[in-house]
């Protein structure tokens, strides 16, 4: 039995600081290999700035830094010798709202592939990638046609394939379903179930019951008094919404907050 | 007691205040609608005095009867008539000269007909008449002609004809045509888009995706935006500085083997009005690369591509057509500038294709502008016909960029 669990990511302290103004703070999370972890909390509390952090998509953001640790396999993501383009190649991001390239279908999965510098059979990476996302049998016939003639919830299942394509260690989803119908969502939720057993998905939700149907990990955040987030409470799914220890996070979960 | 309604009109006084603003929408609507009549009609006789001057009636008497020169009239000599004519009747050493400019053999009839009036016959124009006064005062102005002039010849013509265009410049109104000068403005145009299109995205490339957003960029930006208002005699002044002095070296060509040319080079002129329009490239550009999509760059990014990357394979694709509609209204904005071609020095009497960036050169505003100031009305009547020529270009520009955006505009 090994007495060292290995996470597939580890934050140590990280905090996420907007020029002075600190958006989250000292945010220590150990997240599961092959489990979905979801991040929950209300509405301007820094969850989707936190899991932007885990693959330095703020970096984008002018004035924005880290402070702490983000550990991939014993290494700091924050380290002044990792580039940021190799950081996003391991861990991929699927966003809330679906935004396929203008390109057609197949050229949509296979250029991340490409610019990766992918050198085995492009046609196989396509369809498995596709069907690794529940999106073959749909779109196998108009592989060359815009994706943008696609239906909502395809366009977010063929983001999640664009992101599987470049076979990363973890997936994040920044409310992947909120911009879609309660059927593409429950497909989404589906597919989840099934990636899992290859990769770790952390996710961003604003749905409660989402959390609880879909995720086996839940991070509870909450601001405190100088505007800051930060992680509350973070348990087994089960834990979080059958026995909260914060009140907080019982306020929340019950829907008497929030 | 109802508080309600304490504050509002009711009844009568309801219906006064509503007709009183229903009176003040009317004028309102009255004001905007003569603002746009006014600006229609400023339009109209716009269109209506360049129409008005490219067609009429002229009158001319031969310096030399065409009889004395053949039997057959004028207007039904054939080309082997004409050339016959031509051979027999120009001085071997004028002959030989057009002989070198193009064979007389591949000449047209037209172009032929052309020379034996102008080298032989010899028009001379007394007077024209513009298209109003042609279709209204017509009988009038037969009866005045025919006192004064008794062996004039009086038809209406338009001056502006296909051969108009395919002539170069001539001292006579009659032959005068424009291909020197659209054969100039393109080169210059051609040149400038060579010069400010690539310098001009890339800047704005620069600027949009690149540069920190800090104080020394806003600075940059404003100066950028002032810039598309300078004046344009201004540029013409820093080309004539810069381009036709500074650089006479490089836009002369004599460092590379030219000898028989100054800095007033089709060169100098391009090189100038690249310039002038690299503000509004650069803005236009701009505006095309903001209007991508953050969600496509962070689409990119999110499957590890690097920043190059996204600009060249998402980006860039997805501005083109903004950044060509920008090029082809810069393109119109350099057909129509006069003022820095006057300062930079561009030939007011040409007859010579430009074939290379050192060739001396006129434009077509400059074609105009120099017409419109001779005194005698003939010329009038062909300027008019070359604005015709010049709006007619700008109108295809502004259409085929509009095509253009409609063509490619995406909804993402």
């Amino acid at each position: 039995m090994q007495n060292t669990r290995t996470y597939a990511i580890e934050s140590n302290d990280l905090s996420i600081h907007y020029g002075t103004f600190t958006a989250v703070r000292g945010v220590n999370l150990k997240i599961e290999r092959q489990k979905i972890t979801a991040i929950i909390g209300p509405s301007g509390c820094g969850k989707s700035t936190l899991l932007r952090s885990f693959n330095r998509m703020n970096d984008f953001v002018p004035g924005c830094y880290a402070t702490g640790e983000l550990l991939l396999q014993g290494q700091n993501l924050y380290s002044k010798d990792i580039d940021p383009v190799e950081v996003r190649r391991k861990i991929g991001m699927v966003f809330q709202k679906p935004n396929p390239f203008p390109k057609s279908i197949y050229e949509n999965i296979a250029w991340g592939a490409r610019i990766n510098g992918f050198k085995g059979k492009m046609d196989d990476l396509v369809e498995q990638s596709l069907r690794s996302a529940a999106l073959w049998e749909e779109v196998k016939d108009k592989l060359q046609e815009s994706a943008y003639a696609l239906s909502g919830g395809q366009q977010q299942r063929l983001c999640i394939a664009r992101t599987i394509a470049i076979q990363p260690e973890i997936i994040l989803m920044d409310e992947p379903a909120s911009a879609l119908d309660p059927i593409s969502t429950l497909r989404i939720e589906e597919l989840m179930q099934e990636l899992k057993k290859n990769y770790t998905i952390l996710i961003v939700t604003h749905n409660m019951q989402q959390a609880a149907r879909a995720s086996d990990y839940t991070a509870m955040m909450m601001i405190d008094d100088q505007r800051a987030g930060g992680v509350i409470e973070f348990d087994e799914t089960k834990s979080i919404f059958t026995r909260p220890k914060d009140k907080r996070t019982e306020d929340y979960v019950t829907g008497r907050f929030g | 007691m109802n508080q309600r309604h304490d504050h509002f009109p009711e009844g009568a006084d309801f219906n006064a205040s509503l007709r009183n603003r229903y009176r003040v929408a009317t004028i309102w609507q009255t004001i905007f609608l003569s603002a746009l009549l006014i600006a229609i009609i400023a339009l109209t006789a716009l269109l209506y005095n360049v129409v008005d001057g490219a067609f009429g009636f002229i009158a001319y008497e031969y310096k030399d009867d065409p009889a004395e020169f053949t039997s057959t009239p004028v207007n039904e000599l054939t080309k082997d008539e004409l050339l016959v004519i031509l051979k027999e009747n120009l001085s071997s050493g004028a002959y030989n000269k057009l002989e070198n400019e193009q064979p007389m053999q591949e000449r047209s009839q037209a172009d032929l007909l052309t020379l034996f009036l102008e080298r032989l016959v010899r028009i001379d124009t007394k007077g024209t008449w513009s298209m109003t006064d042609s279709l209204l005062r017509g009988d009038e102005i037969r009866v005045e002609v025919a006192e004064k002039y008794p062996d004039a010849i009086l038809e209406f013509r338009s001056w502006l004809t296909p051969q108009f265009l395919t002539t170069p410049m001539s001292s006579k109104a009659e032959f005068a045509g424009v291909r020197t000068a659209i054969l100039g403005s393109l080169w210059m145009v051609g040149l400038a888009i060579l010069f400010a299109l690539p310098i001009g995205t890339g800047a704005a490339i620069y600027l949009q995706e690149y540069a920190p957003k800090g104080w020394l960029t806003s600075i940059i930006q404003t100066n950028i935006n002032n810039l598309a208002g300078v004046p344009s005699i201004v540029y013409g002044m820093l080309g004539l500085a810069v381009f036709v002095r500074t650089l006479e070296a490089f836009t002369s060509g004599s460092m590379f083997g030219v000898t028989d040319s100054n800095g007033r080079t089709v060169l100098s002129a391009g090189l100038t009005m690249g310039i002038l329009v690299l503000p509004l490239i650069i803005i236009n550009a701009q505006e095309a690369i903001k209007a991508v999509p953050d969600s496509l760059r962070q689409a990119a990014y999110g499957v590890g591509a690097t920043r190059w990357q996204t600009i060249w394979h998402h980006v860039l694709p997805n501005a083109l057509p903004g950044i060509l509609t920008g090029s082809i209204l810069a393109i119109s904005r350099a057909l129509g500038e006069t003022a820095p071609l006057i300062v930079v020095g561009a030939s007011t009497f040409i007859s010579i294709d430009p074939d290379g960036p050192f060739s001396k050169f006129t434009a077509l505003p400059i074609q105009i502008y120099q017409w419109t100031t001779r005194a005698q009305s003939e010329f009038h009547a062909i300027a008019a016909s070359a604005i015709i020529v010049l709006l007619i270009l700008l109108l295809t520009l502004n259409a085929t960029a509009i095509l253009l955006r409609n063509r490619y505009q995406r909804k993402y």
